[in-house]
C-alpha cells in the first residue's frame, strides 16, 4: 500500500486547495458576466442539465490538463505508434487536431502480449472470417447471433480456464453490469473489496442486493466481514442471506497489485460464500502459460465459483466471458439481459480471440506464445527493479506487467505527461476520480512486444524527466551497494 | 383564619431567613458579599453535576460471543447460485453458418433469414486496416482517429452539434441516463422501453413513474399530476423517456404530440432510436425527420449501432453542453475500451453508404408494406406494430393464459417454419430481470435485402405452420 510523506501530503493539499479558489473566483466572475450580459438561458422553468457543483472539476481542473488525455492515435497501438498532435486556440477549452503525427513509445496501452498489431497468425484468418460471417450480426445471441464461430470461441475459453463451459459478451463493462443482478438479488449479500472496479460497482448496486465493502486485499478483514454478516442476517428484518457473493479482481489495475487469491478462497468456503474473480488484466498476461492469477498462485479453478475475463487487454480483441459450471451457464443463457437482448460479439472480434488463445497455448505449431509470455514476464521484471533502483515510488507486486508510479501533486501530472510526449514516450497520467485524490499516479503497462532497447529508451527518458519534474521520493540505491549485491549473489 | 396562617408562615420564613444570613452576615468573599440563596445555588449545580456524572441507566447489551458466532456461521446455508434447470432452459438458438444477411446457412440448409435486424441489407462491405482490438479506454490512448471521424460524421448526418461514441449497444443508454439524472429527479417513462434503459432508470436513483404504453393521454395525465402542485419543480430535472421504435412491441413513439407535451410542461426528452436511426425519415435521420419536428427540439438522441448499419456499438448526440459532459461522468465511456476501429470505420462507411443511396428506404418501406398485406389475416395471430415499423409484432389472438404457455406455442411455430419451410424468425425473449410486462409474440425482422419471392415465402410458410399448430390446439 502507498505510504504517504506528511510533507508531500501537505504540499499537495495546498495545491488542491489553490486550484479550487482560483476555481471558485473564475466562476464567480462568470456569474457577474452572465448577469451583465442578461444571457437568456435555454427555456425559462427549465432546471440547468449539469448543477453547479456537479461539473465544477471537470471545468475548472479537468479542462486545464485535458490535452494530457485522450490523446487520439493513428496506427494501431502497438510498442510504437502514432500519436496525433493537437492544438488549442482556446487555453485548453477545445482542441483541435492536425494532420502531424509523432511516432512514440507506447507505455499506456493495454497491449499485454503484443496481439494489438498485425500479427501472422491471427490477422489473415480475421479477415477471412470477416469476409465470410461480415462484421456484425445484427441479432442478439439468442435470435440469429449464434454463429459457429461463437460456440468454438465459448469451448476454447472454457478449456483454457479450466472451468467445464463459459457464456461470451460484446464487452467488458456490460458483462459485468449484466451477469451480477443475474445472479444475485434482493435478499442476497454481496462484499466486494474498496478497490473494485466501476463495472462491478455498478453491476452490483443494479442487483438490488446489499453490498458491503472489505478492506483492500486483506483477508483477515473480509473474515470479519462475513462472520458479522452471517450473524446478524439481513438488516432490520435479521432474516438469514439468500446468498453471499465475494468478488475480487486477479490484478488491480491501479495498483498492480495481485490479488492474495488462496486466503480469501480459503475464508470464502469455511463460510459457504461464493467467489466472483474478475481477470481483466491477468488472463493471459501472468501465469506459467497464461492461464491468469489462479495459476500463478497455484489455485484450483474449481474452488473458484465464477470467473469473469475481458479479451481487450491480452487477446487484442474486444468482449468479455464468464467460465462457471454447467448449470451456473445455462441459467445465465436463459436469463442474463445481455445475452437476450445485447448484440452478439462481431465474427471477427471472435476469430481473433480464437486465434490469440490457439498461439498462446502453442496449437498454431510453433512456440511463440511461450516466448511471448517468457517476454512479457522478463520486460515487467527488469522495468519494476530499474525503476524502483532509480528512486521512483512504484507500487505492484512483482510478474504484474501493470506498474503505477506516484506523482502526487496536481502540477506534476501534465508536467510529467508533457515532458514525456516532447521527448516521444506516451505515457498514462491518472488522477482524481479514478484514483484518491491525493494520490495522483502516473500508470506504465509492458507489453510483450517491448524490447529491451525499447526499455532501455523509456528507462532513460522516465528518468531525466523524473528528474526534472522532482518524483524520485526514495533514495537512489548507490551504484556501489548494488555492485556488492551482485558479487555475493554470484558467489 | 387564613390571615393568622398567612402571618405565622412570614414569621417563620423570616427566622429562617435570619438564621441562615446570620453566620454569613459579615461574609466578604474577593469583595463579593456572600448571601444565603447563594449556598443553595451552588449546592444545586454541584448537585446537578453530580448526576451528570453519573452513568445513565440502559439495559445491558449482551454482544453474541465468539461460539455463538460461529454456531451460526455453520447453521448457515447458502441457496445454490442457479435456479433449478428446467426444460426451456435447455433450448438452444440455432447455429449459423455464415454471415446474417437475408440469406444465411442453417445445419448446411440455406434458409431465409428474419431474425437480423439488418434492416438496411448492408452486411457485407467492409475492411479492417488497425487491427482489431483498441486496448485502452477513450482517455488513454483508447482514441484512434476513426472514432473522432465517426463521432463528426454521425452529428454532420443528424445535423447536431456533437455527438459521442460507445462501444456496445445496450450500454450507450444504461449509461447516459445515470449521467445525467440523479436522486430527486423525476423521470417519466414509457412501461414498454426494453431491459437496458430500465437498468438505466434503476441506477440513476430517480423517482420513476410510468405510463401506459404509447398512449399520449396516459402521458399526459402522468405530466400533470407531477408537475401539479410541485413548487420544487423549478429546481428538479425532469425528463421524459421514450423509444422511437420499441423494441418489445414495434409500435413508434407519435414524437409531434411528445414536443408538445414536453414544451407545455418543461420536460426534456431522451429518445432511444436504435430501431429507427436509418430507417425512417424520407433520408434515414430518424423520428425527427418522419414527423417533421427539427432536431434541436430533441434533447438527447441515443442509438445503437447494431441494427440498421451493420455494425456495433452505439452513439449519443445533442448539443455541445450534452456531450461533453459525458465525456467524464459517462461510466460506459470512461470505464471501458473504446470501439474497435474496425467496426467504427464500417459505421462512417455505412453511414456514407446510405447517404448516396436512399431508394434503400423506399425499398424497405414496399417490403414491408407487401408483407403487412400478405399476413394481415393469418389464423390465431394478429399484427400488433405499426405498419411503418421494420419489426412486424405478431401476438397471440387468444392467448393460452400464461407466458409460459404463449411460448410453448410460439416456440413450436417457429421450430416448424424453420425446420419445414426453411424460414427463420424469432419469438420475443424476456428475461427474469424484465420489468415489462408486454405480451409475447412473434417477431419478423424486414430487410431491403429481402427480395419478393423471400418475403412471400415467409407469409406462406406463417400461413400454412398455424393454422397446423393452432388447430390442433383447438
Amino acid at each position: 500500500m502507498v505510504k504517504l510523506p506528511y510533507l508531500t501530503a501537505l504540499t499537495t493539499l495546498i495545491s488542491y486547495g489553490l486550484l479550487f479558489l482560483f476555481g471558485q473566483i473564475r466562476d464567480l466572475f462568470r456569474k457577474i458576466l452572465d448577469l451583465l450580459k442578461f444571457k437568456k438561458v435555454q427555456g425559462k422553468g427549465y432546471a440547468p442539465i449539469c448543477l453547479g457543483l456537479e461539473d465544477f472539476y471537470t471545468r475548472r481542473l479537468y479542462l486545464r490538463i485535458q490535452d494530457c488525455f485522450g490523446r487520439p492515435i493513428a496506427s494501431a497501438p502497438d510498442a510504437w505508434f502514432d500519436v496525433v498532435e493537437r492544438y488549442s486556440n482556446d487555453n485548453n477549452k477545445t482542441l483541435q487536431r492536425t494532420s502531424n503525427t509523432t511516432k512514440c513509445l507506447n507505455l499506456g496501452s493495454y497491449n499485454y502480449l503484443g496481439f494489438a498489431a498485425a500479427d501472422e497468425y491471427c490477422t489473415p484468418r480475421v479477415i477471412e472470417s470477416l469476409k465470410k460471417y461480415s462484421s456484425s450480426t445484427c441479432s442478439v445471441r439468442a435470435d440469429g447471433g449464434t454463429t459457429k464461430l461463437h460456440t468454438e470461441l465459448e469451448e476454447l475459453v472454457a478449456r483454457f480456464v479450466g472451468k467445464p463451459a463459459a457464456i461470451l459478451f460484446g464487452m467488458g463493462y456490460a458483462t459485468n453490469s449484466a451477469i451480477i443482478p443475474a445472479l444475485i438479488g434482493k435478499g442476497g449479500l454481496i462484499i466486494s473489496d474498496s478497490l473494485n472496479h466501476n463495472s462491478i460497482v455498478n453491476g452490483s448496486r443494479g442487483s438490488g442486493a446489499v453490498v458491503r465493502v472489505f478492506q483492500h486485499n486483506t483477508p483477515s478483514h473480509l473474515e470479519e466481514v462475513l462472520r458479522e454478516q452471517i450473524a446478524e442476517g439481513q438488516p432490520r428484518t435479521h432474516r438469514p442471506w439468500k446468498k453471499i457473493i465475494v468478488i475480487v479482481e486477479g490484478i488491480y489495475s491501479m495498483e498492480g497489485e495481485l490479488c492474495k487469491l488462496p486466503e480469501i478462497i480459503a475464508v470464502c468456503k469455511k463460510y459457504k460464500a461464493y467467489t466472483y474473480l474478475d481477470e481483466a488484466h491477468s488472463i493471459g498476461a501472468i501465469g506459467k502459460s497464461g492461464r491468469g492469477v489462479c495459476e500463478l498462485l497455484g489455485v484450483d479453478p474449481a474452488d473458484v465459483d465464477i470467473m469473469m475475463g475481458t479479451f481487450t487487454k491480452s487477446f487484442g480483441s474486444c468482449g468479455g466471458y464468464i467460465a462457471a459450471s454447467k448449470e451456473i451457464i445455462r441459467h445465465l443463457k436463459h436469463t442474463c439481459p445481455a445475452h437476450l437482448y445485447a448484440t452478439s460479439m462481431s465474427p471477427p472480434a471472435v476469430q481473433q480471440v480464437i486465434s490469440a488463445i490457439k498461439v498462446i497455448l502453442g496449437e498454431d505449431g510453433s512456440n511463440r506464445g511461450a516466448q511471448k509470455l517468457a517476454q512479457i514476464r522478463e520486460n515487467s521484471n527488469f522495468f519494476r527493479s530499474e525503476l524502483q533502483k532509480m528512486g521512483f515510488e512504484v507500487l505492484g507486486d512483482n510478474d504484474s506487467p501493470v506498474m503505477p508510479i506516484m506523482l502526487y501533486n496536481p502540477a506534476k501530472i501534465p508536467a510529467f505527461s508533457r515532458e514525456c510526449l516532447n521527448q516521444n514516450v506516451a505515457v498514462v497520467t491518472v488522477a482524481f476520480p479514478a484514483t484518491p485524490l491525493l494520490l495522483a499516479r502516473a500508470r506504465i503497462c509492458i507489453s510483450a512486444s517491448h524490447t529491451r532497447e525499447d526499455l532501455i529508451k523509456g528507462l532513460e527518458v522516465i528518468s531525466k524527466v523524473g528528474d526534472l519534474v522532482g518524483i524520485k521520493y526514495f533514495p537512489v540505491e548507490p551504484e556501489k551497494v548494488a555492485a556488492e549485491e551482485k558479487l555475493k549473489k554470484l558467489e | 383564619m387564613a390571615v393568622a396562617v398567612a402571618n405565622m408562615t412570614t414569621a417563620a420564613l423570616d427566622w429562617v431567613s435570619v438564621k441562615f444570613n446570620a453566620p454569613l452576615a459579615g461574609m466578604v468573599v474577593f469583595g463579593v458579599h456572600i448571601h444565603g440563596h447563594l449556598i443553595v445555588e451552588v449546592l444545586l449545580i454541584a448537585v446537578i453535576l453530580f448526576q451528570l456524572s453519573r452513568k445513565s441507566y440502559k439495559p445491558p447489551k449482551k454482544p453474541l460471543t465468539e461460539k455463538e458466532i460461529d454456531d451460526l456461521c455453520d447453521e448457515w446455508a447458502p441457496e445454490p447460485l442457479h435456479p433449478p434447470i428446467t426444460e426451456e432452459m435447455l433450448s438452444e438458438p440455432p447455429t449459423l453458418e455464415s454471415a446474417a444477411g437475408p440469406h444465411t446457412i442453417i445445419d448446411g440448409k440455406e434458409v431465409v433469414n428474419f431474425a437480423s435486424a439488418n434492416y438496411l441489407g448492408l452486411i457485407g462491405n467492409e475492411k479492417i486496416n488497425y487491427g482489431v482490438g483498441s486496448c485502452g479506454p477513450r482517455g488513454f490512448y483508447g482514441t484512434i482517429d476513426v472514432h473522432l471521424d465517426c463521432e463528426a460524421r454521425i452529428s454532420k448526418f443528424l445535423g447536431t452539434p456533437d455527438s459521442i461514441l460507445y462501444s456496445y449497444g445496450i450500454s450507450t443508454i444504461f449509461s447516459v441516463i445515470p449521467a445525467f439524472c440523479k436522486k430527486g429527479d423525476i423521470i417519466v417513462a414509457d412501461e414498454g422501453v426494453h431491459w437496458a434503459v430500465q437498468n438505466g432508470l434503476y441506477l440513476s436513483r430517480s423517482t420513476i413513474v410510468y405510463f401506459k404504453h404509447n398512449d399520449m393521454s396516459s402521458l399526459k395525465s402522468t405530466l400533470e399530476k407531477v408537475t401539479r402542485g410541485n413548487r420544487r419543480a423549478e429546481k428538479i430535472r425532469r425528463y421524459i423517456v421514450v423509444e422511437a421504435i420499441y423494441q418489445n412491441s414495434g409500435q413508434i413513439a407519435p414524437l409531434d404530440e411528445i414536443i408538445r407535451l414536453k414544451e407545455k410542461y418543461r420536460f426534456r426528452v431522451v429518445l432511444d432510436e436504435s430501431h429507427s436511426f436509418g430507417v425512417l425519415g424520407s433520408s434515414g435521420r430518424g423520428l425527427a425527420e418522419h414527423y417533421g419536428v427539427p432536431v434541436e427540439k430533441i434533447d438527447i438522441i441515443t442509438a445503437g449501432m447494431g441494427n440498421a448499419l451493420a455494425t456495433d456499438g452505439g452513439f449519443c448526440t445533442g448539443s455541445v453542453r450534452v456531450v461533453d459532459h459525458q465525456r467524464l461522468s459517462s461510466s460506459g465511456y470512461v470505464f471501458s475500451a473504446s470501439l474497435p476501429p474496425f467496426l467504427a470505420s464500417a459505421a462512417i462507411a455505412a453511414v456514407d453508404y446510405l447517404e448516396e443511396n436512399p431508394a434503400l428506404l423506399s425499398k424497405l418501406k414496399r417490403n414491408i408494406a407487401l408483407l403487412w398485406s400478405e399476413i394481415s389475416e393469418l389464423p390465431g395471430l394478429i399484427l400488433a406494430s405499426n405498419p411503418l415499423s421494420p419489426i412486424v409484432f405478431l401476438k397471440l389472438k387468444r392467448s393460452t393464459g400464461s407466458t409460459k404457455g404463449d411460448m410453448k406455442l410460439l416456440d413450436e411455430i417457429v421450430d416448424r417454419v424453420l425446420k419445414e419451410d426453411l424460414v427463420f424468425i424469432v419469438t420475443t425473449k424476456r428475461s427474469t430481470l424484465d420489468k415489462c410486462r408486454l405480451p409475447v409474440g412473434l417477431r419478423i425482422f424486414v430487410s431491403a435485402g429481402h427480395t419478393e419471392s423471400d418475403l412471400l415465402k415467409a407469409s406462406n410458410s406463417l400461413k400454412r405452420v398455424t393454422a397446423l399448430v393452432l388447430s390442433e390446439l383447438a
